[in-house]
């Protein structure tokens, strides 16, 4: 039991930490409410720092995880880039409010403040996408997934005062809680199919199952359900079509936390489901034709989607809805070199993902948020920082070299290709082409763009997440410097993810048995 | 000394630029740059691999060890040429752009080094994935140049030649994965070693499993060159880029494409180039002939030196697939006399639109009068673009056609797959290239007198001693070349056979009827038995 706690550690810290924004946040002392950020920072740090000490993965194998070793990377991942994200969101919620106790216009009332809710939640959503990696069971993989997303509605919903963000927040609460529902049921028929609910066991019993003949319907039915429903945490077509408006609708800061942490999510989820069949003998054909369609049409769908918008937050919606498309190329490969490239692409993909939207975090217009390609024009002039970051950002994201974005998707093109997947690799080299065209246009509006009146009254108010987009983007600069070092990590994360194969007697491909 | 100092020095100078005031940026161009040259001299003169096969300046750093990645570098005598060529044309490029960049200065040159970096590096590189990012590199420093400091259509021309680039070297990364690919499964590990790759290629990979490769890798280095369909982007990049934008892109990015073919699609894809080369060589020719079509009819100088360039490129992949030591040889030859004769042409045009603020033909006539020493540079840099004996293009031009000449399946050492009636019809281009360049400096240089309304600044009547300073060391180096190429040719010879080694038994087995071959081993099989 002891044992068990301990794996958590780095959970019970956020959630500790959750508790501590969320009373902070009621304080009388302005001092203090300013500081729920750094707080909220701290105890990710302190997470990070508890998942490293800690690790240990002969204590995560005796747990019964299904991946013991991909705990530490997701967890130090989920730390440093919550870090970032939860920085990047300083000062954005109840910042009119807390202006007008400053200028004495307005009274504190702890019934009205929201900010430390708002951390608080972010904690709780963070320590959902840690809780997802140690998963022994369905239960709690359900409620790691459950976690990690039902803070975010709320997120959306009190980042911006205005009726879009009130829209995109119930868009995304209703069309998640459908998707939480269709994962719900999958699970219940794999249950029903192998009468069990642990993974491990599951996996023994699916894989006696494929060496006597093929791996039952229903658990397939299954397995496609909960990817079906874990498709829309991805934002992966067909379950992608919320992912635009929601993401236009919730304030910048808050659109690079959903891009990054329900997909991370959902990544670390279907990987661990995927690990049930596992990738040995290839997947069950039904479940590599569903997620080879749901690759070829995220990738497809958002790339197209995002060359036809004029707004600057739906074109990087839909960018990271490709973005998914790309990362399925790497679960469907598998194995140790497809899983490596994921890992490694998650990462790369958030730095690369968190520097353009703190970019247009840390910009505001005379109405607020700033979010069309347009009024970045000549923001060179005025701010040098956020136009360079921004096109850093965007070059990072089309995988231009040597910025860290190409690394990763050299690793997943190698990881298609060695799978097999010519087909997928030459889609995703295609719609890549394609995507040059709108991340140009993003780049370009900042570093080309001639200003426009409209331009003109754009300015950058806030501090932390200007710092958080320089800090990102000077990551994807140098990032390739410690490449080496990070997909050794990567790689050491899933080396072990293939389940332990115990079977009842004897090793029927033996034929001397 | 290590290729590194070369490769990192222009990088060093880009990082400093943004601290110093706008106007001393170009003097560290232009400092840095020059101290590349000395360093890339020094390597030239320490490097004992002349005439050989070998590589020399050698130096490795192992990096991605799990994906066989290494940071590695190298030259073999060919690539060093084409390094000497890059290290001399940007000093020249940034001191041409002293007077003609007023705005935006230190971005300016921190790209033109930046630039440089990638240039070195894709010729260097002796790791696939150090050279596509390289290859890659390229487009981002020539982006800017074109997209901020070119003329009024800017936008579109530097978008259109970044995607088309952009997409045809994704395409040609896919296929060069494919071949490490395969090198992983018979090997057992995987190596982006070029070496490696392609020895394998060359032994080990199927017939039309080649010719998808080497599609593959044609859509990336054709798009570059530019061969015929391709090449649309070109001219518009070209007019609308700043001149030292024009300079490099013509006088090193277009040879990236063909130092591609040389280096990758040659050695590691012999069965489909055998296969292949008819079709590559009628497009080159197309593109010989209807670029110097377009050429004919263009009234906009700078226009027609781009569109001179598809035409004359034309000459280089020839050369290259004429699968001969000739015809490589000239093809080499003509990606360094094209840098040297048409940079200087580009030059030229840039220092005359920074007099008169056009370049339309129709305005401008017998500026010889006006701007003597000018005329004089002009003249003498279209005869060696057009091939005059005793310059440099006249060399190489020569050697292209006389390796397509006698590249046919009949001949005795080097039997190719081209022949007599590619280079007939290839030799009218050349015909077709004097007129059309003769044509313009009758019109520019001689003639009667038109001037229009001239705004000069600071520069005087004719060319300042800074632009005499550009233009004669190209001078010089054409006349050297035009007189001397044994030189050059004996410094490439073993590499290019080394090159070409795989060809002449491989065409004589392709070439033999595949009825005639059953028959033959059917023979073999009787005596044996």
């Amino acid at each position: 039991m002891a044992d068990r706690i301990m794996l958590l550690v780095p959970e019970l810290v956020l959630l500790m930490g959750a508790v501590i924004c969320a009373v902070a946040g009621l304080a009388h002392n302005s001092a203090i409410r300013r500081r729920v950020g750094l707080v909220a920072a701290a105890f990710l740090a302190a997470a990070g720092i508890c998942a490293v000490v800690l690790h240990d993965p002969q204590r995560g194998a005796a747990a019964g995880a299904m991946m013991p070793s991909i705990a530490l990377y997701v967890k130090v991942m989920t730390a440093g880039i919550g870090i970032l994200l939860v920085l990047a969101a300083g000062g954005l919620v109840d910042r009119r409010y807390e202006r007008a106790i400053d200028t004495g216009t307005d009274q504190f009332d702890p019934l009205r403040s929201s900010n430390g809710e708002f951390h608080a939640l972010a904690l709780l959503s963070l320590a959902g996408l840690m809780l997802i990696c140690g998963a022994r069971d369905l239960i709690w993989l359900f409620l790691a997934l459950e976690l990690a997303s039902l803070p975010t509605y709320v997120m959306v919903a009190i980042s911006r005062w205005s009726r879009v963000g009130q829209e995109a927040a119930m868009k995304y609460f209703f069309l998640g809680a459908l998707s939480s529902a269709l994962m719900l049921y999958g699970f219940a028929l794999l249950y029903a199919a192998t009468g069990t609910l642990v993974l491990t066991d599951m996996a023994n019993h699916l894989q006696v199952a494929a060496m006597a003949g093929s791996v039952p319907i229903l658990a397939q039915v299954g397995l496609l359900l909960a990817i079906f429903g874990l498709c829309y945490k991805l934002a992966a077509a067909p379950m992608h079509l919320y992912a635009a408006d929601v993401y236009q609708g919730a304030a910048s800061a808050v659109t690079a936390f959903l891009a990054f942490v329900p997909k991370s999510a959902g990544i670390v989820a279907l990987i661990s489901l995927l690990t049930v069949v596992g990738w040995e003998g290839g997947l069950p054909p039904m479940i590599e034709m569903a997620l080879w369609v749901v690759a070829v049409l995220t990738m497809v769908l958002g790339n197209i989607g995002a060359l036809l918008q004029s707004s600057a937050k739906r074109m990087l919606g839909y960018s990271s809805i490709a973005h998914s498309g790309y990362l399925l190329i790497g679960v469907i490969a598998g194995g140790t070199m497809g899983l490596t490239a994921v890992m490694l692409y998650l990462v790369i993909y958030g730095i690369s993902n968190t520097a353009a939207f703190s970019v247009l975090a840390s910009l505001r217009n005379d109405d607020g948020e700033v979010d069309d390609v347009d009024e970045l024009a000549g923001l060179l002039r005025r701010s040098p920082m956020s136009a360079a970051a921004m096109a850093i950002a965007c070059g990072s994201l089309l995988g231009l070299p040597p910025l860290l974005g190409f690394w990763g998707k050299l690793a997943l093109l190698i990881a298609g290709i060695q799978a097999g997947q010519l087909v997928l690799v030459v889609i995703a080299v295609v719609t890549s082409a394609i995507s040059a065209w709108y991340y140009l246009r993003l780049a370009c509006a900042g570093l080309l763009g001639e200003p426009t009146p409209r331009s003109e009254s754009v300015t950058t108010v806030r501090r932390w997440p200007l710092a958080v987009a320089v800090i990102t983007a000077a990551a994807a600069v140098a990032g390739p410097l410690l490449l080496a070092p990070l997909s050794a990590s990567a790689q050491q994360a899933v080396s072990d993810g293939q389940p332990p194969l115990m079977l009842p007697s004897g090793d029927p491909s033996d034929p001397s048995a | 000394m290590s290729p590194w100092i070369a490769m990192l020095l222009p990088l060093a100078g880009a990082a400093v630029i943004p601290a110093v005031r706008a106007s001393a940026a170009r003097w560290i161009a232009l400092w840095t740059s020059l101290a590349v040259l000395v360093v890339t001299i020094i390597l030239a003169i320490g490097y004992g691999q002349w005439g050989t096969a070998m590589d020399g300046a050698r130096s490795s750093v192992p990096w991605l060890t799990w994906l066989g990645i290494s940071l590695d570098l190298g030259a073999d005598p060919v690539a060093m040429l084409l390094v000497l060529l890059t290290a001399l044309l940007v000093p020249l490029c940034a001191w041409q752009s002293f007077t003609a960049i007023m705005s935006r200065r230190r971005e300016y040159y921190a790209w033109l080094l930046v630039l440089e970096t990638a240039m070195l590096g894709v010729f260097l590189a002796r790791d696939l994935v150090l050279f596509y990012v390289c290859f890659e590199l390229t487009l981002v420093p020539m982006f800017f140049l074109i997209a901020i400091y070119g003329g009024a259509n800017r936008m579109r021309a530097g978008i259109k030649f970044f995607i088309y680039t952009f997409t045809g070297s994704l395409i040609a990364l896919a296929g060069l994965l494919w071949v490490a690919w395969r090198f992983s499964t018979m090997n057992g590990g995987w190596s982006f070693a070029i070496d490696d790759l392609v020895t394998f290629g060359a032994t080990s990979l199927g017939g039309s499993e080649q010719a998808w490769v080497l599609l593959a890798l044609l859509a990336g280095f054709a798009v570059k060159i530019p061969v015929f369909p391709l090449h649309t982007w070109l001219p518009l990049a070209h007019t609308e880029a700043p001149t030292a934008g024009s300079v490099l892109l013509a006088g090193v990015l277009l040879k990236l494409g063909t130092f591609g073919i040389y280096r990758f699609i040659l050695p590691m894809l012999p069965e489909a180039v055998i296969v292949w080369a008819p079709t590559i060589a009628v497009l080159a020719i197309v593109g010989i002939i209807y670029a110097a079509l377009i050429c004919w009819v263009q009234d906009d100088m700078k226009k027609l030196v781009a569109y001179s360039s598809v035409s004359h490129l034309g000459f280089c992949v020839l050369g290259l697939v004429a699968l001969n030591p000739i015809g490589l040889e000239g093809a080499v030859l003509y990606m360094l006399n094209h840098g040297l004769s048409t940079g200087a042409l580009f030059f030229l045009v840039g220092m005359m639109y920074e007099r008169y603020h056009t370049r339309d033909m129709r305005q401008i006539g017998g500026l010889a009068k006006v701007m003597p020493i000018w005329g004089g540079f002009m003249l003498f840099f279209v005869l060696s673009s057009v091939g005059l004996p005793g310059l440099n293009g006249f060399i190489s031009e020569f050697m292209c056609l006389i390796g397509t000449f006698a590249a046919d399946s009949s001949a005795r050492q080097w039997p190719g797959v081209l022949g007599p009636w590619y280079a007939a019809v290839a030799a009218t281009g050349m015909v077709l290239a004097a007129m059309y360049l003769l044509i313009m400096t009758g019109k520019v240089v001689f003639g009667p007198l038109r001037e229009p309304e001239a705004d000069r600044g600071e520069l005087p009547v004719d060319l300042s001693w800074r632009e005499i300073g550009v233009l004669t060391p190209l001078a010089a180096l054409c006349i050297w070349i035009g007189v001397q190429p044994t030189v050059l040719i004996d410094a490439m010879e073993g590499a290019v056979v080394d090159t070409l080694g795989a060809y002449p038994s491989l065409v004589e087995e392709l070439a033999v009827p595949p009825g005639v071959a059953d028959a033959v081993v059917e023979e073999e099989m009787n005596l044996h038995g």
